[in-house]
């Protein structure tokens, strides 16, 4: 005879139902936990789905609108299609985001970070501390610092010989460029450094006793083994940079036009400047869409060392 | 078989170790050596050109955007502060210390509870907020000023830190719980065993332990918040409770004409509490900011 013969239906309606073998979830837990949630559920979560729904309207800042807004369907989006600066602002916010982030932040921090494998203690400390100084700075401040250099009259017509240049309103996408890629260098140094001091010593060694030359070292061992980290640091860099709107705000808001009218800066533009919250929050959600369709092509590039580390 | 007899193996001491830097078995040239050295110096001193300029249009009465010889005096700093800096970085301090008070209570006792505590759904939780981290504001920043102006809570500065607050705590509380996650739990279950009640052992235990992570995770909300400008461009436009980076934009455009040398002076005080909070900090985790330290191993 078995337990399962003793026991009575009444007696199993009574059995424990929980597992003893599991921690139990305490009463505190929720407590302790219910702050965080209840700022991530007001300022996160709700706002994401309001957003979903604002950017269907037609909802104003003020004006007829902005009490007695309703539903327009695809309205924004078609408005959207059509709007020639929209487009542009998408190109600009890609150029941005891959020149500006990615090709020259990332260059110039795995510059800085092999440079400085190789230099004397004393000079990588000081060029990495003002390096990472840029990055410190309050993002007004670079603005600021940035905008008096490509005046007329600035720093860098200066520079290249040319005092009466405006460069700010001839190449100001440029000058933007440059600024972020000054500011943000020291990101992708630090992560590319930490990333090349895992390279193993001893692959290099071997590679410099088979007779590799640096660049072919560089290129063929230190890049492939280090593409890991590389990856990590796009993806973050252009989490970053993707949204980034004081920067350029600050410069030129926006312009000369909307030359500089990276997609947050546009959104901002239409939403507080021309009073459209909904085309403004239309704008926002295709930055998202942008923002997540860049990020999962990272993760894909990603995931094949993921896999291979199990 | 006596102690002295066993054959225990000893590391060997003199073998150079490799510390990443392969600079140490086979030396490059003299040539290499000094030129990578003065590279990276020209490289700095590109780097440090905007900086300089700045130090010097705050101290030249004659500032302007060109770069210029020195010439020192304090009055941008008196310009500066007759322009509202002292106000703004006023507000500065409140919108940073309360939204990192904020951030930073709140992250933690749910660092604590997502390390340490059994709870439903945890593994999705965790990616939820992993997620968010990497959630730009721009998408909530018109859903939350639409949800402010109905409750009547725009122009409020405790509103609007608690919106920064909120900004930061996804990022904290992965910061923190992975720190947690690292602290052992034995002496927390002494305690619990000696009676301690969840809220002793957390105030008493793993909050001590977990200090440096703590302190780090307040310093960049800290940070954060400190130059935080969309979000208090749009949600407070009270003239009187600006901070920092707004004062420093509406100085920049108000006029017409820019006033390089207060300008420059108001960037200096705006960002030398921030400068020096990153000094402190990174003398203190010297093996996490390790390319500008030492080489400690």
């Amino acid at each position: 005879m078995t337990i399962l013969d003793e026991t009575t239906e009444e007696q199993v309606d009574v059995l424990p139902k929980k597992r003893a073998d599991r921690e139990r979830i305490k009463p505190t837990t929720f407590l302790w936990l219910s702050p965080a949630g209840i700022l991530v559920m007001a300022l996160f979560i709700i706002p994401t789905v309001y957003a979903c729904y604002i950017g269907f309207t037609n909802m104003q800042l003020l004006g007829p609108h902005a009490q007695n807004f309703s539903f327009t369907g695809l309205a924004n989006f078609r408005q959207m299609i059509h709007d020639p600066v929209f487009w542009s602002s998408t190109k600009m916010t890609l150029i941005f985001v891959i020149g500006s982030g990615i090709i020259a932040q990332t260059i110039l921090g795995f510059a800085l970070a092999l440079l400085g494998q190789r230099a004397h203690f004393t000079v990588r400390g000081t060029v990495g501390s003002i390096v990472i100084l840029a990055w410190v700075l309050p993002e007004i401040a670079v603005a600021f610092v940035w905008y008096a250099f490509g005046q007329a009259g600035g720093a860098l017509s200066q520079i290249i010989g040319r005092p009466g240049d405006d460069l700010l309103s001839t190449v100001p996408l440029l000058i933007v460029c440059i600024a972020n890629a000054w500011r943000g260098t020291a990101f992708s140094m630090l992560i590319l450094s930490a990333g090349l001091r895992n390279v193993p010593a001893e692959v290099d060694e071997a590679a410099q006793l088979e007779g590799a030359s640096y660049w072919k070292r560089l290129f063929r061992v230190t890049i492939p083994i280090m593409r890991p980290t590389i990856m990590t640091n796009m993806l973050l860099i252009t989490i970053g940079t993707i949204s980034d709107f004081t920067l350029i705000f600050a410069m030129t808001q926006g312009g000369p036009g909307n030359e500089t009218a990276i997609l947050p800066v546009y959104m901002y533009i239409q939403a507080f400047q021309f009073n459209d919250l909904g085309y403004g929050t239309a704008i926002a959600l295709a930055l998202i869409v942008i923002g997540a369709i860049l990020s999962i092509i990272y993760v894909a590039q990603l995931r094949p060392e993921l896999r291979k580390a199990r | 078989m006596a102690i002295e007899e066993l054959e225990i193996p000893v590391l060997d001491e003199e073998a150079p170790k490799s510390d990443g830097y392969a600079t140490r078995r086979i030396r490059p040239g003299l040539f290499q050596g000094v030129s990578v050295n003065v590279v990276l110096a020209l490289l700095g001193v590109v780097f440090l050109l905007p900086l300089i300029w700045l130090l010097d249009a705050s101290l030249n009465p004659h500032a302007s955007a060109a770069l210029t010889t020195p010439a020192w005096s304090l009055k941008n700093f008196r310009a500066a502060l007759a322009a509202g800096a002292g106000g703004a970085i006023k507000n500065s301090l409140y919108l940073a210390i309360v939204s990192t008070i904020v951030a930073t209570v709140v992250s933690t006792l749910a660092a604590f509870v997502l390390s340490r505590r059994r709870v439903p759904f945890k593994a999705s939780l965790l990616l939820l907020i992993l997620f968010l981290t990497g959630l730009p504001v721009t998408l909530l920043l018109i859903p939350i000023f639409e949800i402010f102006v109905h409750l009547g809570w725009v122009d409020s500065p405790f509103y609007t830190s608690l919106v920064l607050a909120a900004t930061s705590v996804p990022f904290t509380i992965w910061l923190l719980k992975n720190f947690i996650d690292q602290v052992p739990r034995e002496l927390e279950e002494a305690a619990a065993i000696e009676g301690a009640s969840e809220l002793r052992i957390l105030w008493r235990i793993v909050i001590p332990l977990a200090m440096p992570g703590i302190l780090v995770a307040s310093i960049l909300t800290f940070i954060n918040s400190w130059g935080s400008f969309l979000i208090p461009l749009v949600l407070d436009a009270n003239p009187s409770s600006q901070p920092g980076a707004v004062g420093i934009y509406q100085f920049m455009s108000a006029n017409g004409v820019v006033h390089f040398g207060p300008l420059a002076a108001y960037s200096i005080l705006f960002s030398a509490p921030v400068v020096v909070l990153y000094l402190i900090c990174s003398r203190w985790l010297n093996g996490g900011f390790a390319f500008a330290g030492g080489v400690k191993g």
